[in-house]
């Protein structure tokens, strides 16, 4: 069922939401984007329709709203634990098709990986129901189709906005009666459908493959670029990895929290461990870690189809030293080809 | 909604010197455990990090502490009745099943025998389940010897060598494991299965001697070190290609290990 809703209306209606849900969506922030004289669009709590920047690709995904960049997971006085509490509320998300595919990604990592789920990112997630933002076109940079993220039917609304007014579709009951009486139209969302640039993925068989794929000279390359900052990682609707830290509130203080926060695989001292051991030591084997993660190491580890990169291409936008991504495995895929037939296993010769 | 990253508090009972530098501390616990696996250790406002449970008993376990860092140092300043924070057990661990009546080689580096320590001590409390256990236990010096009770039961039970890397000293042999490694008669063994832990590099070339000497490397085990914030599968430190240390490990077979490329 679809309607077309005034803006003014569309408010009204977020009113009524609020009363039960808090709602997120990409915002603009003037003037803080990382370049000097730009804006930063990344999620925050909406007052108004007329918040939502719907024009542009956020920035930052929508994964702080389920996994925080900081959280306190646990607060401690002398001798006692206490987990820590969030709001109540539901959560209504508004995300274009790529990010919610991304959030299922999380999903596999948080509640599904080792077969338990993680406490601290369910209790956001329970909470979460998605408003579609429509995605027709895509942008230059962001290649959803080659990935599987172009589609979803996981929305309880979707939302097509207008300069004047927006269209929605609702399939989810919960908010049917909201919406009854307003002027009803012919509204189902369209997707994008193909890729401007579309990726190749690579082909990684076996073990073989695997070891070739890692000896591949390509990734030395990156030692000279790469700065380490983890800012692709950052921007990632599927980078899901974090570290844990206890802080105290001060020196002669007794009380203090334990935190969850962000942590970048693209950071030389992710695989430090004590004694300043390392496993991976250069930007080029961090590259290479990264890379096969997305576009091999999360689907041989789940099955299925779908790989940990929806193709959102921000890592590519975000990185300073202007490292992209989809060369990194456009290139890694050409080079598995030429390779495919000298170390495929007997069979496959 | 389960907190699978909720730790509980337990009594420390009593806390042994083994060195300067590492601390033995026993922990009241009666939950059950196997043989290699590992809690997350934490003190409050301090900071959590994996331990392996280096010996288990009735409604106590022990952790061998090696001081290295923040927590591990904050570790060092508690006294018997004091409280530590646990969660766990985590890990996989060693499949005594299939080592049980055959010979077992274990080759331990520095506090890497902590990993190995309680699996010892139940074949050595269960002597009869095994076969044959020919030791290898290297130390930097003799200020680094660790579980010194435990060796002297180690080497009246089994076939023990316990070796410093550069110093002489009565009852010790000297040199690096690796040197020693001749001097077990694979040939001879027969079914055997070889448990190695140490750092990276003791456990590359261990295993490349055993093998030369005649191990079978499908009955090879190594235990992994990794950076671990979570231990459940969740953080991503520990991640090696699709296997996560915290999950399917730190033990592997030495063949599964050959395929895990950082
Ligand atoms: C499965 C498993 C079992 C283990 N069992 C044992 C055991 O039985 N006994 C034992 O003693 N240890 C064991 N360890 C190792 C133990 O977990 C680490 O020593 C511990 O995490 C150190 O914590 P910490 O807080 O004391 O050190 P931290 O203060 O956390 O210091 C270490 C950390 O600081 C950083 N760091 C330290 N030095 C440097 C440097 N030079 N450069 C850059 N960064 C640096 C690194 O991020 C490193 O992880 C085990 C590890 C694993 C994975
Ligand atoms: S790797 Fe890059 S393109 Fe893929 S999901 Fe992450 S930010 Fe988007
Ligand atoms: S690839 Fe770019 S964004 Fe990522 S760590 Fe390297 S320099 Fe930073
Ligand atoms: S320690 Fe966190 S995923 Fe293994």
């Amino acid at each position: 069922m679809g309607y077309r809703v005034s803006y003014e209306q569309a408010d009204r209606l977020l009113q009524t939401w609020q009363k039960q849900y808090r709602i997120y969506a990409p915002k603009r922030f003037a003037g803080r984007g990382w370049k000097p004289g730009t804006d930063m669009i990344r999620y925050g709590e909406i007052q108004s329709f007329r918040d939502v920047a719907y024009t542009e690709q956020s920035h930052f995904s929508p994964k702080d709203v389920v996994a925080p960049i900081m959280q306190t997971m646990l607060s401690f006085t002398a001798d006692e634990v206490k987990v820590s509490s969030i709001d109540d509320r539901g959560i209504l998300l508004l995300a274009r098709p790529c990010d919610i595919h991304g959030i299922h990604r999380l999903d596999k990592i948080f509640l599904k990986n080792g077969g338990q789920a993680d406490f601290y990112y369910q209790r956001y997630r329970e909470k979460v129901k998605f408003v579609m933002i429509e995605c027709r076109e895509g942008w230059d940079h962001c290649f959803c189709v080659s990935m599987g993220a172009n589609r979803t039917d996981d929305y309880s609304m979707a939302v097509r906005f207008g300069p004047d007014d927006l269209l929605i579709e609702v399939r989810d009951e919960d908010f049917a009666d909201s919406l009854a009486g307003l002027p009803a139209v012919d509204f189902t969302p369209e997707f994008v459908s193909q890729d401007k640039k579309p990726v190749q993925l690579p082909v990684i068989k076996n073990p073989e493959q695997l070891k070739a794929a890692y000896d591949l000279p390509m990734w030395a390359e990156y030692n000279d670029r790469c700065i380490s900052c983890g800012s692709c990682n950052t921007v990632c609707t599927t980078c899901s990895c974090f570290d844990t830290i206890d802080v105290i509130f001060s020196e002669t203080s007794r009380d203090g929290e334990r935190r969850r926060v962000w942590s970048s695989c693209m950071l030389e001292s992710f695989s430090t461990m004590a004694g300043g051991h390392a496993v991976r030591k250069t930007p080029g084997e961090r590259m290479r870690f990264k890379v096969l993660h997305k576009v091999h190491d999360y689907r041989s580890r789940f099955g299925g189809d779908e790989h940990m990169c929806i193709g959102c291409g921000r890592c590519d936008i975000r990185c300073p030293e202007d490292i992209s991504f989809v060369d990194a495995v456009n290139r890694l895929s050409a080079a598995m080809a030429g390779q495919a037939v000298v170390v495929g296993t007997k069979e496959e010769i | 909604m389960e907190n699978i990253m909720l730790p509980s508090g337990a009594k420390i009972i009593d806390i042994i010197h083994e060195t300067t530098a590492e601390y033995t501390f026993r922990v009241a616990y009666d939950q059950p455990i196997r043989h290699g696996q590992f809690f997350q250790l934490s003190i409050p406002k301090v900071g959590e990090a994996p331990i392996s449970v280096s010996a288990k008993g009735e409604g106590w376990i022990e952790f061998t502490i090696r001081k290295v860092g923040r927590l591990t140092e904050g570790l060092f300043g508690l006294q018997p009745g004091h409280t530590i924070f646990l969660r766990g057990p985590y890990g996989n661990y060693f499949p005594i099943e299939s080592f049980d009546n055959k010979a077992l080689v274990v080759i331990a580096g520095g506090t890497g025998l902590a990993a190995v320590r309680s699996l010892l001590r139940h074949y050595a409390d269960n002597r009869a389940d095994i076969r044959d256990v020919y030791l290898i236990a290297g130390f930097k010096d003799i200020n680094s010897v660790l579980f010194t009770q435990d060796l002297q039961r180690f080497r009246e039970t089994f076939n023990t060598i316990a070796t410093l890397d550069n110093m002489t000293a009565p009852g010790f042999s000297t040199g690096l494991v690796t040197a020693h490694i001749p001097s077990i008669p694979f040939a001879e063994l027969g079914d055997c299965n070889v448990v190695i832990v140490g750092p990276p590099l003791m456990m590359r070339f261990a295993s490349e001697a055993c093998i030369k000497n005649g191990a079978d490397p499908d009955n090879m085990w190594l235990s992994f070190e990794r950076k671990m914030s979570c231990a459940v599968g969740k953080c991503g430190h520990c991640k090696i290609n699709e296997t996560y240390v915290c999950l399917e490990g730190p033990i592997f077979r030495y063949t599964k290990a050959q395929e895990l490329l950082d």
